[in-house]
């Protein structure tokens, strides 16, 4: 059965700002078929560097295409320094909540828009820096590890809910927990 | 808002007829089956009445059925008796596309030193045989027991199971068949396949949750799964369910009459569905082979959309389906019968099952044919891999 709340279920059911943009000055872009979920994030900047305007499209669960919905609605008026620094707990909390395993919509938000900016600034996207460690949905331990630190996971559970590693065959899950405990011991 | 439920490879509702037998046995008739006074004993006989209902729907001697907690309890009972029965042989064959109840076991027993071939199936859902048969050839005496559903959950997708369970048995291998989503939906025969073992649960087939039974051929010195009392004659220990027997029974009896309506009118009301739905809706297949198949499963793919989306709109309309999605399971990947058939991924997210039941009609149908096509529109208007 579905956990979302009212707010999510709205943004669901009403999506704001979705649709393409034919003129956007920047589109950020993340996620695949295979992964499950993705998200084509178009930007309208202004010369003093400011988003005046944002639209989605998204391909996924109800509570992807609310985290778009919701992510383009605190953007838009945001300044580009403003918007590099929103996280993926911004866009939680403006939907009053995720349920856990959802986590990584959120994530998926945070992802478009730094790469919709960075794009717009003409910094160069690398491949994904650091060592794959889930094949299944192509995360690195790099992704990992900032992912746990920002938001304080606990667990390799945790980390599926949040990046998806882990999520598909399982293979390496004890992998992530050495991670996971690696940090925690530092803590 | 009219519920239009279409989920009944979930769970059925229990028939009135059924739940009207059951009554009294929650009330004034709450004897135990095995007391010496005639109070007890009496429920005894209508427990071994429902014991008759349920062997007949599948051809067996009711000494051959022994009641069980649900499907997954059968299942659990018959792998584990078979590998007692057989303490040097280590194989156990099965398929791919396995429901959990004999998955999640099987992987369990390979962690703990078994080999397990997980027989793959192709684009259709057909299972690679062949393979069982070089296997049978060459290693028969390794075998333990083979065990292979009736009808898969998801697809609807029929297994040649007679086919296998005649060649197993000829080679003194013993099959199991996990038939919970065949009994009822179509003619079971035990007797003319030679099958060993077989299980069948109460909730698919209008019997509440809770209660199932399996069918344990006659000979075969059944090690009890639940050791205790002498219940079942020793093979399933505990007090009997015996409202829910008694149900089961009711259910068996009706399902055996209904068998004749589900492979004519319900068939009639899928194929209605699913000729509908591919004409009205681009890009949108069937996944599994259409002919070997249920009479009343459909599983249908939407490209370019996520099924948790779809389910949660057709909720808005009152609908109940499920989908072969990550996202409804908890686990991330599409389901894995969808995964093993090779279903691609594009269609595999956006999987749709409609399951139907002798209790749904051509204007469900209808209705479900009008909803569905603004609600995949809606959702591939936004979505990034539509392709107009
Ligand atoms: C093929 C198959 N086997 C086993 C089961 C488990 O049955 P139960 O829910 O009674 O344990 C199900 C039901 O979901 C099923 O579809």
């Amino acid at each position: 059965m579905w956990e979302y709340n009212d707010k999510v279920k709205d943004h669901f059911l009403n999506p704001r700002n979705a649709g393409e943009m034919k003129d956007a000055d920047a589109v950020g872009e993340t996620g695949s078929l295979s992964c499950g979920d993705a998200l084509k994030l178009f930007l309208k900047i202004n010369k003093s560097g400011r988003i005046v305007d944002a639209s989605f499209m998204t391909f996924g669960c109800a509570s992807a295409v609310a985290s778009s919905s919701a992510l383009t609605e605190i953007v838009k008026g945001m300044t580009l320094d403003d918007a590099e620094k929103l996280t993926n707990d911004d866009i939680a909390d403006y939907l009053g909540g995720l349920p856990k395993e959802k986590m990584h919509c959120s994530v998926m938000g945070q992802d478009a828009l730094r790469k919709a900016i960075r794009s717009y600034k003409g910094i160069e996207i690398l491949a994904k820096p650091g060592n794959t460690i889930c094949e299944c949905f192509g995360v690195t331990d790099l992704e990992i590890i900032e992912t746990v630190k920002q938001n304080n996971l606990k667990s390799a559970e945790d980390v599926t809910f949040y990046v998806k590693a882990g999520g598909g065959c399982g293979k390496c899950v004890e992998k992530i927990e050495e991670i996971v405990e690696s940090i925690l011991a530092q803590a | 808002m009219n519920i239009v439920y279409t989920d009944n490879n979930a769970t059925t509702k229990v028939s009135p007829e059924v739940l009207e037998e059951m009554m009294p046995y929650f009330s004034e008739l709450y004897g135990n089956p095995s007391s010496m006074h005639s109070f007890g004993g009496n429920v005894g006989g209508k427990i071994q009445e429902a014991r008759e209902r349920v062997a007949r729907l599948i051809n067996a001697n009711p000494s051959e059925i022994v009641f069980t907690s649900c499907g997954t309890e059968s299942d659990n009972a018959a792998i584990m008796a078979a590998l007692e029965l057989n303490p040097a042989k280590k194989h156990i064959i099965t398929s791919a596309v396995e429901h959990p109840a004999i998955k999640n076991l099987c992987s369990y027993l390979e962690r703990k030193g078994y080999h397990i071939t997980f027989v793959s199936v192709d684009r259709e859902g057909h299972l690679d045989t062949e393979l069982i048969y070089e296997i049978i050839e060459k290693k028969a005496d390794d075998i333990a027991v083979i065990s292979l559903m009736w009808a898969n959950n998801e697809t609807g997708v029929i297994f040649p199971v007679e086919e296998v369970a005649r060649k197993a048995a000829e080679k003194g291998i013993l099959f199991h068949t996990d038939a919970v989503q065949a009994v009822g939906k179509i003619p079971i025969d035990v007797k003319a396949a030679d099958i060993a073992m077989l299980s069948l649960s109460g909730h698919k087939i209008h019997a509440p949750k809770g209660i199932g039974a399996l069918y344990v051929r006659q000979g075969i010195k059944f090690p009890p799964f639940l050791k205790g009392g002498h219940q079942e004659k020793g093979r399933r220990a505990g007090t009997e369910n015996t409202a829910s027997i008694i149900g089961l029974g009711k259910a068996s009896e009706l399902a055996k009459a209904h068998l004749n309506e589900m492979d004519t009118r319900i068939r009639g009301l899928r194929d209605y569905l699913e000729a509908e739905l591919l004409a009205k809706i681009p890009a949108s297949s069937v996944n599994g082979d259409k002919k070997n198949r249920l009479p009343n499963t459909l599983s249908i793919g939407f490209d370019a959309v996520e099924g948790e989306s779809i389910l949660l709109l057709m909720d808005q309309s009152g609908i109940c389906a499920s989908s072969g999605s990550a996202c409804t399971s908890g686990s991330l990947d599409p389901s894995h019968v969808l995964m093993a058939m090779k279903v691609p991924f594009e269609s595999a997210h956006g999987t749709i099952r409609f399951s139907l039941s002798t209790y749904n009609t051509k204007e469900e149908m209808s209705y479900i044919i009008e909803a569905m096509p603004p609600i995949i529109k809606r959702l591939r208007d936004i979505s990034p891999f539509w392709k107009k």
